[in-house]
């Protein structure tokens, strides 16, 4: 028990046989120590002490970019990466502010066009390549995803279902079939390795779908990349996707 | 040039074959000629990866005249690719950057990381590339979970499933944040276009999404409508997060917590033309929160 505790503990011990001034008195001094219990986590300061040091190292020192950044924005990369708080691009590619036009979702997904279930990421892409004309799609896959653990796992684990997760992850579906078809036999943690990047790949496939992708990838306008972030072993994998004609036969 | 999607995919190829549609799908786009790029998986190198399969399949039905005309921009773009490279040296070298400078000088808590997260907050901030919570609040790896989408909104319980709600319930029931905080920003792209939304028929995604703030929309053009556009635009934005804060409580479990006293709910409004931020804490007594009262709010912060 740290010396805080042991002061409440104390102090709570002397509670039990003085009067009532004191005992208030008493009372108000045990609630103060534990306000200011210098290991609790006050969610506040943490924010505050992040925006100014920002401010001060980062918007003071740069008055003409953030200038600049003020009146537009002309990101070159629209980056999908996973809702994971080991693995912002800003940190692992650091990204700089208007560099970057950045969806975070779980197991950073991008399904294929449907605007009545998926308007969120469809939205994202359309304002992205079309209002902004981004010139790089970069999706992002890492290593340990949960996202992609609960796709591999549910529902053979008999868990119970997560209403939402479940839906979501279940864009991933042709990935996990290929990865049981090819790998099923390696241990589970292996599998979900490969579905991780199987799954950019497939989100890939599926950013082709998006009428605007397709007009950027004919214009030669657009590019689209994977990455993968592997967080265990410090690594960073970057692949092109490519989709083109091969000319099969004329008559 | 041809449009592609999936439903028109199989209706071409699915007549005569005996699948389930998933596997049948998944034959299509990763079919025998991907194999060939499962070696070439290189760190921070490039390479060009031979998908083809789902374009190659329709492309049998396309008029040579086409392809012709797709593989001379193929030979045009080749100089571009060259130039490309750059960028992949640009990626690769940012990365050993990362790498050299945190992950190896922070090597332990790097590998703590790997074994589990355990932030304290779930961010929800917009895509716009000027607002990374991570460098404007500083949050290092491991600290906030985050979502980004346009405008940063939440849709409410009742919309059902999404992206955000999957990150919300992963946040909320599986990592057990202590905070959601809900980050608006100033000159929001996403935010003027609900606000310039007009009542016709308008058939594109950003409208669909966007529309899940039309309660912010309603609320602000029925208090703010002799203000110009800009400065509606800008109460908009504010108005949109408090929305978003109370279709945050549309989730049980979210209320469940929240009543409780183990989740906080915050606001937050980054202004990048000043370099100012404000914050703020729902201030939750179950019986105040009625769908047209003020968002009663604690807390309330004005940092510059």
């Amino acid at each position: 028990m740290g010396s805080l505790e042991e002061a409440i503990e104390g102090l709570k011990k002397f509670l039990s046989n003085k009067d009532d001034v004191a005992v208030a008195q008493i009372e108000k001094l045990i609630t103060g120590l534990q306000e200011t219990d210098p290991n609790e986590f006050d969610p506040v300061k943490r924010i505050l002490e992040g925006f100014q040091h920002f401010k001060i190292n980062k918007f003071d020192k740069h008055p003409e970019l953030y200038e600049k950044l003020a009146e537009g924005q002309w990101p070159k990369f629209l980056v999908f990466a996973c809702s994971d708080s080991r693995v912002c691009p800003s940190h692992i590619l650091n990204f700089q502010p208007g560099e970057a036009f950045m969806v975070r979702n779980i197991a950073n997904m991008v399904p294929a066009f449907d605007k009545l279930k998926y308007s969120g990421v469809g939205a994202a892409i359309e304002y992205a390549v079309s209002v902004l004309e981004v010139q790089n799609i970069l999706v992002i896959g890492h290593s340990r995803c949960g996202g992609i653990k609960r796709l591999m796992t549910h529902p053979e684990d008999n868990s119970a279902p997560f209403d939402f997760i479940d839906e979501w992850v279940k864009i991933g579906l042709p990935a996990k079939v290929k990865v049981q078809a090819e790998f099923g036999d390696l241990p589970l943690e292996d599998q979900c390795k490969h579905c991780e990047k199987e799954s950019v790949k497939l989100s890939l496939c599926h950013l082709e779908t998006y009428p605007y992708v397709q007009m950027g990838l004919a214009n030669k306008k657009l590019r689209l990349m994977g990455g993968y972030y592997d967080f265990v072993h410090g690594k960073f994998e970057l692949l092109e996707f490519e989709p083109r004609f091969h000319h099969l036969f004329s008559t | 040039m041809a449009t592609l999607s999936p439903t028109s995919f199989t209706k071409n190829f699915n007549s005569s074959v005996d699948f389930p549609i998933t596997s049948f799908q998944t034959f299509a786009i990763f079919g025998p000629k991907l194999k060939t790029e499962q070696t070439h998986f290189r760190l921070s190198t490039s390479f060009n990866v031979r998908t083809g399969s789902c374009l190659e399949l329709k492309a049998m039905k396309e008029p040579p005249g086409l392809t012709q005309k797709l593989d001379k921009n193929r030979l045009d773009g080749l100089t571009e690719s060259e130039n490309g490279c750059d960028l992949f040296q640009d990626l690769k070298h940012r990365f050993l950057r990362f790498k050299k400078h945190k992950f190896e000088e922070n090597l332990g808590h790097f590998q703590n990381l790997a074994e589990g997260q355990a932030p304290k907050f779930m961010i929800i901030a917009c895509a716009d590339s000027r607002v990374c919570p991570s460098v404007i609040l500083g949050f290092q790896p491991g600290e906030a979970f985050m979502v980004r989408n346009v405008a940063n909104l939440v849709p409410p319980f009742e919309s059902g499933p999404s992206e955000t709600n999957a990150a919300l319930e992963f946040a909320v029931n599986s990592l057990k944040v202590e905070n959601i905080l809900v980050i608006g920003h100033s000159r929001c792209g996403g935010i003027r276009a609900l606000m310039s939304m007009q009542d016709e028929v308008d058939s594109s995604f950003i409208r669909s999404w966007v529309i899940v703030g039309k309660n912010a929309r309603l609320n602000t053009k029925s208090a703010a409508s002799h203000l110009g556009f800009d400065q509606q635009c800008r109460h908009c934005e504010k108005e949109s997060v408090d929305h978003s804060l109370l279709n945050l409580l549309t989730y049980p479990w979210i209320e469940q917590k929240v009543a409780k006293g183990e989740l906080s709910v915050h606001g937050g409004y980054y202004d990048f033309v000043d370099c100012t931020f404000e914050k703020w804490t729902l201030d939750y007594k179950g019986s105040n929160l009625g769908k047209n009262s003020r968002l009663p709010v604690k807390n309330r912060f004005y940092w510059c």
